[in-house]
């Protein structure tokens, strides 16, 4: 424990910049992955257990991309649309087969499918763990803002998942088909009644959560090395940030990932070999207090 | 109700008679399979994030073994390695080394693991009395500590006290040259992270008495974000970092270092940076890294050294990392062991093994030796050097004095109450 440390860090503009930009950073990454996961469970009722392999595809398909045009834009919306198609095509294919079902039945689905994707990168990238490496663009020195460090690369990633909440939450509170998704999640026997075909809803949903853990790869993939397996760490912090916000909420997931990131970026400096412990600490006081979540509605 | 046996052969015992005919037939083949191969068997980590050290371990002994057994086998015999996938788990690795022995018949083992894995192994090999040669474990105490020795086991790697030793000269006079009092380290979170760290910062403080540490930070193995690791550092303002981050933990965190711009502000000491895993997936690879060297074919600067990277890149297209030339080396010194004990009894070999010096491609001198008194290499190949982005790398590696590390770790393991 530093105590000190953090104390000095509290008090200095400087360091307050640092380290909150930091927790901004590690939170809007876990934000788009776990936003993902809580939509499906939302919508679809599925833990999503295989959600990780997503972000990994993501990262995988922006590396490739990025190595055959050298757009940085291509690389991004490469892993977005690639881990589209390819949650659609799961959805599809498999998971379409065990709504309804049992939970562990469904979890065992989705954890042989972590274990196959892995083995499906591995053939095709390799086991060895691959860098993707910085665009041109954002190899500038950073930006220093009330003596804070910010670099540029960080507030581009920050951007884009604030971007990507906004039009994730005004398009479920304001569009027709948010609005078909929402009854979809309350009541799907009703919206099938009315001939809304809700196999493509929970398509387009899956299809949809895919793509956000791919955009969180794509955006990782210039700073984090690239390894089948992956995906299983930032599944686990995802699912801390799903359940401290409430299961199926996007508000309590954006909060969530907002307090997990501001966690471990100022717990690094006041606890430093407790880091961890604290991320999970902090989960199990909101789910004794409160055992929905912050956002997270009761069941009936 | 009692039952009665009919006379004659009964039906069983007819089986019995076929069973022990056959056996009869198959044992002369057995035995003559068994004269004509020798199996090793190789426990290593195929898959998950390590995949690719193991892989290259692979690579290195069937590089080995096929020019052995061109040469006509270990006394004779065809070596048949026979490899198996542990995941990285010691429990896993434990299983899979006894099952080599007592199910494949394997004669031998190379040790294919990282720490973790190796002391499972080493209790397989202290259980069975079988040989056994650790080809990846660094952790000092394997071979270091006398609870640990047995007769039967080896370690043909290089050791995380030698590398402090030698790392902490070559840091320690930088620190000097340059005034780097203040210091920082970002190590893993386990046994090997934890004690080489502690290593070299003992002998940084002995070399450079003005030294202080003012920052540690002990990510978790295979954490896939430091961003809140180099924002304490920076939070910190030392003026030069040591790490023993390796591979992909090493390069993810020089991808996110790089972006604070933190290597124009510390002088970084990367022990793990030399490795052509991490030199060649670095896309962006900092100028001026100091570190030490892992494999490169560069260092040490001889024809042999160049010659076996190059035969390893031509077979493989792609070049060899630590873990393969202590692979390799190890087959070098099962082949001279064998020769020597004019056998291939594993007890035999064990003793032929004890205190042998073999030519080595590796070896500081041309040659590497067996340490007698506690079963470890010594003389191979250590330094230091700055890094450049593209090949050689490293170009000048200042290498490391061999007596130095004799006296220094000797006092270490007094000190340690090892002897």
């Amino acid at each position: 424990m530093d105590l000190d440390a953090l104390a000095s860090c509290l008090s200095s503009p400087a360091c307050l910049v640092t380290q909150t930009t930091s927790g901004l950073i590690i939170g809007m990454l876990l934000f788009l992955v776990a936003v993902g996961l809580t939509l499906i469970f939302g919508v679809l009722k599925v833990v999503n257990f295989s959600h990780g392999a997503f972000y990994m595809f993501g990262a995988y398909f922006a590396m490739t991309a990025y190595q055959l045009t050298g757009s940085f834009a291509l690389a991004i919306l490469s892993g977005a649309v690639g881990t589209a198609l390819l949650g659609l095509i799961f959805e599809r294919a498999f998971m379409s087969r065990v709504y309804g079902r049992d939970v562990l039945m469904q979890l065992l689905v989705c954890y042989a499918f972590v274990l196959i994707f892995d083995d499906v990168v591995r053939m095709i990238w390799g086991p060895e763990f691959r860098s993707m490496g910085m665009p041109a663009a954002f190899q500038v020195p950073p930006l220093f803002i009330a003596g804070g460090v910010v670099p540029p690369y960080y507030l581009l990633l920050i951007g884009v998942a604030l971007v990507a909440a906004a039009v994730l939450g005004l398009g479920l509170a304001r569009s027709r088909i948010g609005k078909v998704i929402r009854a979809a999640a309350h009541n799907p026997g009703m919206v099938s009644a009315l001939g809304i075909n809700t196999g493509l809803i929970y398509g387009g949903v899956f299809a949809l959560g895919g793509m956000l853990a791919g955009l969180a790869g794509a955006l990782a993939a210039p700073v984090r090395s690239l390894t089948p397996g992956m995906g299983f760490s930032v599944l686990i912090e995802s699912f801390i940030v799903t359940v401290i916000g409430g299961m199926g909420s996007i508000l309590g997931a954006l909060i969530g990932a907002l307090l997990i990131g501001l966690i471990r970026s100022f717990g690094s400096l006041g606890f430093p070999l407790f880091t961890e412990g604290l991320m999970y600490l902090f989960m199990v006081i909101v789910l004794v207090s409160r055992p929905t979540g912050l956002f997270g509605k009761e069941v009936a | 109700m009692t039952r009665t046996r009919k006379p004659g052969i009964s039906r069983r015992s007819t089986l019995a008679l076929m069973g022990a005919g056959a056996v009869s037939f198959a044992a002369p083949w057995a035995a003559r399979a068994q004269a004509k191969t020798i199996k090793i068997g190789m426990p290593t980590i195929l898959s998950g994030r390590v995949a690719q050290l193991g892989t290259s371990s692979r690579n290195a002994v069937m590089l080995e073994v096929e020019k052995v057994n061109a040469a006509g086998g270990l006394a004779g015999r065809q070596i048949e390695m026979v490899i198996r996938d542990s995941k990285g788990q010691p429990q896993e690795a434990a299983r899979i080394a006894r099952e080599l022995v007592n199910t494949d018949g394997c004669e031998m083992l190379l040790d294919g693991e990282a720490s973790s894995g190796s002391f499972a192994v080493h209790e397989v090999a202290r259980d069975l009395g079988v040989l056994c040669i650790h080809t990846c474990s660094e952790a000092s105490s394997l071979t270091a500590d006398p609870k640990q020795h047995i007769p039967n086991a080896f370690r043909c790697v290089r050791q995380g006290i030698h590398d402090s030793i030698v790392g902490a000269g070559y840091a320690a006079g930088i620190a000097k040259a340059k005034g780097l009092k203040k210091w920082a380290t970002c190590s893993p979170d386990y046994a090997y992270g934890r004690d080489t760290t502690g290593e070299f910062v003992l002998y940084l403080k002995k070399f450079a008495p003005d030294v202080e540490i003012i920052s540690e930070s002990w990510p978790k193995l295979f954490q896939p974000d430091y961003t809140e690791v180099v924002t304490k550092i920076l939070q910190a303002k030392p003026q030069a970092l040591y790490s023993c981050l390796w591979g992909g933990d090493l390069t993810s965190y020089i991808d996110q270092a790089n972006i604070y711009a933190m290597f124009n502000q510390m002088e970084v000491f990367a022990v793990n940076m030399a490795d052509y895993t991490a030199l060649t997936v670095v896309k962006n690879l900092p100028k001026g890294i100091h570190s030490g060297d892992r494999y490169i074919k560069t260092f040490p600067p001889t024809p042999e050294n160049a010659a076996w990277g190059d035969a390893y890149k031509a077979k493989y297209n792609e070049y060899p990392t630590n873990w393969s030339w202590q692979n390799a080396t190890a087959v070098m010194f099962l082949t001279e062991a064998v020769k020597k004990a004019n056998s291939t009894d594993g007890k035999k070999v064990a003793e032929a093994l004890t205190g042998l010096t073999i030519k080595c491609p590796f070896g500081a001198d041309g040659t590497v030796t067996m340490r007698a008194d506690d079963h470890t290499l010594v003389g191979y190949a250590i330094g230091w050097g700055t890094t450049i982005p593209q090949e050689p790398y490293v170009p000048d590696v200042k290498a490391g004095d061999w007596k130095t590390i004799f006296e220094l770790e000797a006092e270490w393991k007094k000190s340690k109450g090892y002897t």
